[in-house]
């Protein structure tokens, strides 16, 4: 923090040097080549750095061997595991966050602050704790466990076990991203719709959800993103099976183990790959989305 | 008239209590069990039992590791985030969105890839690694790598927490302190610090509960050595493999209660936003 102190007699003695950046107003401000400075060394020294050796290391395989890793039976497995465990998981988490969102927006009742408050604990909580945990209770002589095993229901050590963990560790998102648009939602067109003697089911489909599916989806889409790449709470609940219940981000972590680096490194460029678009175009879509809101 | 009392869906007590009901009952089942679970096996061998399993050598080591790595961690990226929010929420410039979008890399990207990434680099066959062991300077299987990936990890906390708050709250404040002749750090201190307080608390807060929670990442860069780079989550998961279910616990509920105090730091922080709300309507709501 002390390096601020240093900026300050070039900086705030240059309130015209920002013009040469070429870049409307705001250049009034003490700070810009510091803050910036800061910042671009940051992200290139702890984000881009790193993501460009790993292209380096997948590119010295040559695209042979890359795709034979890639394709590997087992990997092609572990990629199909992974997403259709992260796809139930996150579409649990839309209906149940949905249900989260409304229920703490609209009703008023008691151990509401408490429910709120541990809405978060997922993101709080690490990830390894909450393997054991989830593993603990579901497993054969669990709490949860004996109850399920009565039903004829396995949870642990299958790829349930996987969707569970997968839903536990990323509940927060989309209630967090549903909330602020259900709280900012004026009740006009729904009394509106009320009075004119729709259902309640009928306000909903055509007044309520049109405004907050855009936020459901964003919602569902991080948590889908974030189940993906999810590793510490699955390894201890999903019994790690070849063919079965191994996810990727685990395949990557056993080729390491083998010390394959490179094969390691390929499977990792798929996953980061993957992530980084669904990353890119969430981002994107809150950004259509935000400006389609604020030009109503 | 029948409508008097009705004007927003979902009103009809039936309606309401039979989704309250439902959320409770979902929330106790997979929040409020699995927390009182993880105290409810730490303490199952009565409180000297814990005690012990969390006065032996090899976990007060690995309490004392993760305690350094969030001592390292939670400072750099409280400048870093600091910086980032008032460079993208003060300035114009090409790229500024594209910054924006970057930080939240370490969000999208697994632990497993985040932890790879910086073994590629700066293992001993790699390229930055192998230019180091040169010097006999090694940084991964030892802390500095444990450091530098729990730093990936958890960067994007702190600016996160302050860009939609600084954004919000607008640079009209300290654009009248230039004026008037405040200095570049005088105007920080005085003027924007106050304002992001809470926000900046928070970030940290949650930065400090991932940094001594990160699993995955760790897990690849750490090599595991007992009582030497082992963190409190690998030594969780390292008594968990030895069967020893208690004292896996007994940690856990270390973090489980570095977990809770974050969730109370957020109320705690949400509480005074609302307030300053109230006060002044112009700034934002909690959340």
């Amino acid at each position: 923090m002390t390096s601020r102190q240093h900026s300050v007699p070039q900086s705030s003695g240059a309130p015209f040097g920002g013009r040469l950046f070429g870049s409307r107003s705001k250049r009034v401000l003490p700070g810009f080549a510091l803050s910036l400075g800061i910042s671009l060394f940051f992200v290139s020294l702890v984000l881009l750095l790193p993501i460009s050796g790993l292209v380096m290391e997948t590119s010295g395989m040559g695209w042979a061997r890359f795709w034979q890793v890639i394709t590997d039976p087992r990997v092609i497995e572990s990629y199909k595991v992974t997403l259709w465990t992260a796809l139930a998981a996150s579409l649990f988490n839309g209906a149940f966050g949905l249900l989260l969102a409304w229920v703490l927006v609209r009703y008023e009742f008691p151990g509401k602050r408490l429910v709120d408050a541990m809405v978060d604990l997922p993101f709080a909580l690490p990830t390894a704790v909450a393997g054991i945990t989830l593993a603990g209770l579901f497993s054969q002589n669990g709490w949860y466990g004996q109850w399920l095993a009565q039903l004829g229901i396995d949870v642990a050590f299958t790829p349930l076990g996987i969707v569970v963990a997968m839903s536990f560790t990323s509940i927060p998102f989309v209630v967090r991203t549903v909330q602020p648009v259900l709280e900012d939602m004026a009740p006009e067109d729904e009394e509106a719709a009320i009075t004119l003697g729709a259902t309640d089911l009928r306000v909903f489909r055509q007044v309520v959800f049109p405004a907050i599916w855009p936020a459901l989806v964003t919602g569902i889409a991080l948590s889908f993103t974030r189940s993906l790449g999810e590793f510490g709470a699955i390894i201890f609940i999903a019994g790690n099976m070849p063919y079965v219940s191994e996810v990727t981000s685990l395949m990557i972590f056993i080729r390491l183990q083998e010390f394959d680096y490179a094969a390691a490194s390929a499977i990792a460029s798929v996953v980061l790959l993957v992530s980084l678009v669904l990353l890119f175009s969430i981002n994107l879509w809150q950004a259509r989305f935000l400006r389609r809101l604020a030009g109503r | 008239m029948r409508r008097a009392q009705h004007n927003r869906i979902g009103d009809q007590p039936w309606v309401k209590w039979l989704l309250v009901g439902l959320t409770l009952t979902l929330a106790v089942l997979l929040l409020l069990v699995p927390l009182v679970m993880i105290f409810a096996q730490a303490f199952s061998a009565g409180v000297a039992g814990y005690i012990e399993n969390l006065s032996d050598s090899i976990t007060l080591h690995a309490i004392g590791l993760t305690l350094l790595v969030a001592a390292l961690t939670v400072p750099l990226n409280l400048v870093f985030g600091t910086a980032l929010a008032w460079a993208v929420t003060r300035f114009n410039f090409p790229g500024r969105k594209l910054l924006i979008t970057l930080i939240d890399i370490p969000f999208a990207v697994s632990p497993v890839v985040a932890g790879l990434l910086y073994l590629v680099l700066y293992g001993n066959n790699g390229w930055v690694g192998s230019w180091l062991s040169d010097y006999d300077v090694q940084l991964m299987f030892a802390w500095p790598g444990i450091v530098m990936v729990t730093v990936f990890v958890t960067c994007p906390f702190v600016a996160r927490e302050l860009i939609p708050l600084m954004q919000q709250q607008g640079s009209e404040e300290e654009e009248a302190a230039v004026v008037l002749g405040a200095s570049g750090w005088r105007l920080f201190r005085k003027i924007t610090l106050p304002n992001i307080k809470w926000a900046l608390i928070y970030g940290v807060v949650l930065t400090n509960a991932r940094a001594v929670g990160e699993f995955g990442a760790v897990s690849v860069v750490s090599g595991n050595i007992r009582g030497e780079t082992n963190t409190l989550p690998l030594h969780v998961e390292l008594l968990y493999q030895d069967y020893n279910i208690v004292g896996a616990f007994a940690s856990a509920s270390l973090l489980a209660g570095i977990a809770v105090l974050t969730l109370a730091v957020k109320g705690v922080v949400e509480w005074h936003q609302s307030r300053e709300t109230v006060e002044t309507p112009s700034d934002r709501t909690g959340a």
